[in-house]
Parts: structure tokens; sequence; C-alpha cells
């Protein structure tokens, strides 16, 4: 057997929790969901959003209709974490073993050179954050969800949980009752922000839950592009990821929206994803999801207006013991709006990938152009791909297209990499990289080289 | 004398016997003519010799240099300084082509800061436009330039014994004429087994060896007046 020259240890490390300023104990109840409100000071209204919420939360069955979900024990997970009291916009500020950590990542370095500004969340907290000068004097916002609530009270309260209510699923409940840090970004009428903003996301506690809650406004014409990253230690205990991102991209404005997960595999990654299209405007939803145990995530547009665009380009890699149930919905509630949605999913060593999407026009909603592609690359015979493409058509004058193609990594193609002088496991990575490269084209080029370790990392024993 | 020696060997591919005892002599700097009729299992013979897991071999033993060939992994055998001319070139998606091309390069000949200029020149050379680096493996390249572009492999690559499974088939007359000048200037340091069942070629070449296979046995061996004689009485007299 090959060894692989590659490995997790950049990701999982752990630092101790013995100097958390907060740690709460473990389990859920409405006192759990008061109490984060009451530390973050918050005005009444998001306070009763909460406790609404969490009726919603306690209310709704998990889900039966995806992935097993069933042994999320809600009782086990913590649900507020707060390592250090100071945020800061200086990362020798930050305690030291969380500015080793981003170090470790390459964060403070990728931020001098190629990004407009930085958010970094550590358990359930934004630690740093920074906006390149000259952005803040456009009016362009970039701050952490809480501070967003307390500086800009009425954009956010004009906005929060509109595209995502509440009691949209039984995760985006528990979201939004207990929700903590996430990046809020407005961008105003006009400006265009000019390199990406980007946020990292940490779990570093066993058992944590994460519940980060993202809103990006663009104003009519702005145009903003926003990554996440999120990594976590390894654990044999589970910790819960259940993130609400909402997306608002006004008349001609363009929101490019990039995720590169990599979860360690004890994570469940439950995430409600959404966006708002209005006239002309384009919405990108690039997603990568690599790690976890179980991923459920379907991000959506919502075509509001005539003109609007949309373009969910996705990956999925599932291996060993996990299963990636991922898609998008393509909600056309307006005339000559189009999708675009394409999905790569890899399975090896067992893993499981579900394609599940949603391509719905609404009766009078005319000239829609949709189109599909859905592309499944499979390793063996005991790993598992599955496509569901749900269509709601009420609207007979529309181009709806649907492709599906599931392949095996080829013999023939591996022999003639070989020949060349490729390992068997250099021929494979170069296989699947090539499988993905249009994904890899959509994205920075600093964040390209990094995504493709991380794929590499991800298909460990693609060799048996 | 650096040579592939193969000795008695037998081969099989879903359980059907396609070589049936086959000898053979490959030397570095000679070219070597493999003839015979379709099926007769010179294609087998390439692939075989290369490591296509594909193939099971009963009997027999392949050496190069002395060293056990059979023992070693493809990409093993790739290093030792053996490339093979495929017959129909896999195409890739998504793989881009020069890149391709450094990764084979650095991995058997190692890092060359000049390669990408060489390449081009190549290219020029061979009438690929370089517009085809941008592409995917193989994808979208018609079946005369998939086999220009093996010949590209074997002019960048220089391995010691190149195995070229007719590579002259669906190449035009001009490119057949141009396959014929580099390999005589390769073959000053390289060792060819070209297998071929078209003898254009054999106008531009004038082999040191040539053998003609039928139902997986080399049935004939011998220099240039074979060809002569299978111009003009045919396989069938040979046998």
């Amino acid at each position: 057997m090959e060894k692989i020259e590659f490995d997790y240890s950049k990701y999982d490390f752990k630092n101790s929790t013995s100097k958390y300023k907060i740690l709460f104990n473990e389990g859920l109840s409405e006192e759990v969901v008061r109490r984060i409100s009451k530390l973050k000071d918050e005005p009444e209204w998001m306070t009763d959003f909460r406790t609404n919420a969490y009726k919603f939360f306690v209310k709704r069955p998990v889900p039966e209709w995806g992935a097993d979900l069933s042994k999320i024990n809600f009782e086990n997970i913590t649900y507020f974490a707060r390592a250090t009291d100071k945020k800061t916009s200086n990362w020798d500020d930050l305690p030291e073993d969380i500015r080793d950590t981003y170090d470790r990542l390459g964060i403070p370095e990728a931020e001098k050179k190629s990004l407009s500004g930085v958010e970094v969340m550590y358990e359930s907290e934004v630690v740093y954050n920074s906006i390149k000068k000259g952005l803040e004097e456009l009016g362009v916002i970039f701050c952490d969800t809480d501070t967003a609530i307390k500086q800009y009270p009425e954009l956010v309260r004009k906005y929060f949980g509109k595209v995502i209510s509440p009691n949209d699923n039984k995760f985006a409940a528990l979201n939004s009752a207990v929700w903590s840090g996430g990046s809020f970004i407005y961008v105003p009428k006009g400006v265009k922000v000019p390199m990406p903003l980007q946020a990292y996301f940490r779990i570093n506690a066993a058992n944590m839950g994460q519940f980060e809650r993202t809103l990006i406004i663009a104003d009519e014409g702005a145009d903003v592009t926003y990554i996440e990253g999120c990594t976590a230690p390894v654990y044999s205990k589970d910790s819960l990821h259940a993130a609400v991102v909402e997306v608002i991209a006004h008349k001609n404005a363009h929101v490019k929206y990039i995720t590169v997960q990599n979860w360690s595999s004890d994570v469940y990654n439950l995430v409600t994803k959404r966006a708002f299209a209005y006239e002309n405007a384009f919405v990108e939803w690039i997603d990568a999801n690599m790690g976890s145990k179980v991923t459920e995530k379907y991000p959506s547009v919502y075509l509001m207006e005539p003109g609007a665009k949309s373009n969910v380009l996705s990956v999925a890699l599932a291996n060993k013991g996990q299963h990636q149930d991922t898609g998008t919905k393509a909600v056309h509630l307006a005339p000559n709006t189009s999708s675009v949605i394409r999905s790569k999913s890899i399975c090896l060593n067992g893993g499981r990938t579900t394609y599940r999407g949603l391509v719905k026009v609404k009766k009078g909603a005319t000239d829609v152009k949709s189109s599909t592609r859905c592309d499944a690359l499979i390793f063996d015979d005991f790993s598992r791909t599955d496509t569901y493409p749900y269509m709601e058509i009420d609207e007979e004058e529309s181009t709806i297209s649907h492709e599906a193609s599931v392949g095996k990594i080829g013999d023939e193609q591996l022999f003639y990499l070989e020949s060349r002088g490729l390992s068997e496991l250099e021929a494979i990575n170069m296989i699947v990289l090539g499988f993905i490269a249009e994904f890899v084209d959509e994205l920075p080029i600093e964040f390209a080289v990094e995504f493709n370790r991380l794929i590499k990392i991800n298909m460990e024993g693609a060799v048996g | 004398m650096e040579q592939i020696e193969i000795k008695g060997l037998e081969v099989s591919v879903n359980q059907k016997k396609v070589l049936n005892g086959v000898d053979l002599l490959v030397q570095r700097g000679k070219i070597h003519v493999l003839m015979g009729p379709n099926g007769s299992g010179k294609s087998t013979l390439a692939n075989v010799l290369m490591g296509n897991p594909k193939y099971t071999v009963n009997a027999g033993s392949i050496k190069f240099d002395g060293e056990d060939l059979l023992k070693l992994k493809v990409n093993e055998r790739a290093k030792k300084g053996i490339f093979l001319a495929f017959q129909e070139p896999v195409e890739i998606s998504g793989v881009n082509t020069m890149n391709f091309l450094v990764t084979a390069h650095t991995n058997l000949k190692g890092k060359d800061p000049e390669l990408r200029k060489e390449i081009i020149k190549k290219m020029n050379e061979l009438n690929l436009p370089d517009s085809f680096l941008k592409r995917s493996l193989n994808e979208g390249f018609s079946g005369g330039e998939k086999k220009r572009f093996e010949l590209l492999q074997v002019m960048l690559l220089k391995p010691k014994i190149a195995i070229l499974d007719e590579i002259d088939s669906g190449m035009d007359i001009d490119s057949v004429r141009m396959l014929g000048e580099i390999t005589k200037k390769l073959s000053e340091d390289t060792g060819f087994l070209m297998i071929t069942h078209n003898d254009h070629i054999l106008d531009h070449v004038k082999p040191d060896m040539v053998s003609v296979m039928k139902d997986g046995k080399i049935i004939k061996s011998g220099d240039y007046q074979l060809i002569e004689q299978i111009r003009r009485e045919g396989y069938r007299q040979l046998i």
C-alpha cells in the first residue's frame, strides 16, 4: 500500500478550553436561549425572536427525508463558548493559542496579499475583524452580526430572518434561537468591493455547537465576493454546525458566495443558505463540501424579479463514514430569469453522496431558462451516489434541462497516467482534480492552491 | 547493451489466451518493427510490456537490462525508461495538457526550467498548435493529432525503449513521413518497438529488425528483406 503523503494535522490541533471566559454546560432549554441573549445584551426584539424560534425548534421533528440524523443528541451539545473577551483588529492582541491557530491556517498572510477584509470566528464569537482602508469610507460594512445589531439596528432588523424565517426548518429554528457570531455585510449602491471578504470559522472544543448567522446585503449595482472556510479538530464525540446564511442582492447587484468546508469527520453540518435576487441581480453559490459526518445543505436562490440570474456550482466529496446530502433550489418567481446548476460529487471507501435539487417555475414566470448538470465519480462498489432532481414547472414557456452522469474512475485513464511516471495516488489525484476543475476555476488563485491540497487530504485511503 | 528480452511469454485476458509463448529482443538504439494481421496479439504485447493490469501473465519472462520487468509497477517501468505510445490515447476531462506534460516530465526526467519553451518548439515541429496546451488531455484532438501528441511525448521524455502501438494509423502522409524522420533521429539513443500493419511508414524508416506475429506467436524474424517478402507475398506465405 502506498503511503499517503498528506495528512489532516494542519487542521487537527486542539487548544485548551481552561482559559475560556464562558463555557456553557451541555444542553438546551429556553433558559439557555435567554442566557445567550442576555450575555450579548440584546434588544428585546431579538430576545423575542430567539425564544419564538426555540418553540419552533422544539415543535419540529428531526427531518427524516435525507441523511441519518437520528444520532444527534441535542442535550450533548455545548451551545455557547466565549474564548476571549476581546474582539480585535490586531492579530497581536489575540490570546496566543488563538492567534497561533490562525497563523497555522495561514489567514494573516492571505489577508495581506489578497483580501479586502477578514473576520475570524472561534467557537461562538468573532475574535478578529478587519477591513481594508478606504472601503469603510465608501460605506461598506463588514463586521460580526452581534456587532451589527448594536451599531446598525435598523438595517439589521429590516432584513434579519426575512429570507429564511425562524420556522423554515428545524435547524434554521435552532440557529435562530441560539445563533452567535457570523458575518454582516452591507455594500452600498454602486460600490464594487475589489477583493474578496473572507470569514474563517473554527470549532475548537469537543461537543461544540457552532451557530453563526450571516447576512449579506448588496444594494443596487453593488458587487461583492465573500469566502468562508471552516475547520475543526478531530474528536470522537459529535459536534454540530447549524448556520443560517441570508443574502439579498438588489437590482443589478452581484454577490458571489464561496464556501470551502472541511469539517472533521465528527461534525454534523446542517446549514440553511438562501438568497433573494431582485431585478437583473446575479447570485452565485460556489460551494465545496468535504469532511463532516453528515452534511445537509442546499444553497438556494429565489429569482424574485425579471432578469435575475443564479449560478450554483458545488463539489461534494464523501469518504468513509461520510454522507454528503447536498444540492440546491432555483425558484423562478419572475419572467426572464435564469439559473445554472452544476454539481460534482465524488465518493470512495463507502462514502455516500446525494444530489437533491429543486427547480421551480411559478405560473406567469415566462421565458425562464434553467439547466442542471450533475456528475458523479465513484471509486468502488461499496460507495453510493444518488440524484434526486425535483421539478415543479407551472409555466409552459420555459426552457428546462437536466443532465446527469455517473462514472467510475477509469482503469484506462489510470494506466495512461501511470505509464507517464505518476504513482497510482498521483494519477487518482490528477483525475479527481480534473473532474472538479471547473469548480477550481471559480476560486481566487490563492484559494485554488489550498483547495487542491484539501481535496488530496480528503482522498485519503483512495489507494488500497 | 540495454535491451528488453522477452522469453516464452504467455498472456491471457478475461480467461482467454492471447499470447502463446513470445520470444523477442528489443535493443536500445535499434528500430524493431513488429508486423502481423489484426488480432495477432501485437497490442497485447505492447500493453504487457508497460504493465497494463488488465492482462495476466501466465508464463515466461520480460527482462530489462537483466532486471525482472514483471515485478515492477507501471510507473516504475516508466522510470526505468520504458514508454508506450498508445494506439488509442484516453481522454481525461479537466486535466490540463501543459500541466500533464510538466508532471510527466518532472516524474521521469526531473525539473527543467526550459521545459515550456522546449514543449512549444517541439509542438511546432509536429504541427501541433500550442493552443492544445490549454485544453483537457487528448480532448477534442483529432485521431492524427492524438498520435502526434504521443510522438511529442517520446521526444520530450526521451525513453530508452519506446513502444509505438500503431502510431502511424490515422496519420496523414505528411505526418507519416515526419514520424519516419523523427524516429530515425531519435533512434541514435532510443530503441523502438514499432507496431504497424500498414507498411507506408516503412518507406521512411529502415528497421534493423522485423518480426511477424500471428496467433500470439512470433512466426518469423529477419531484417529489412522480410518486409520486401511480405510486400510481395502477403502474410499467408509465411505460415
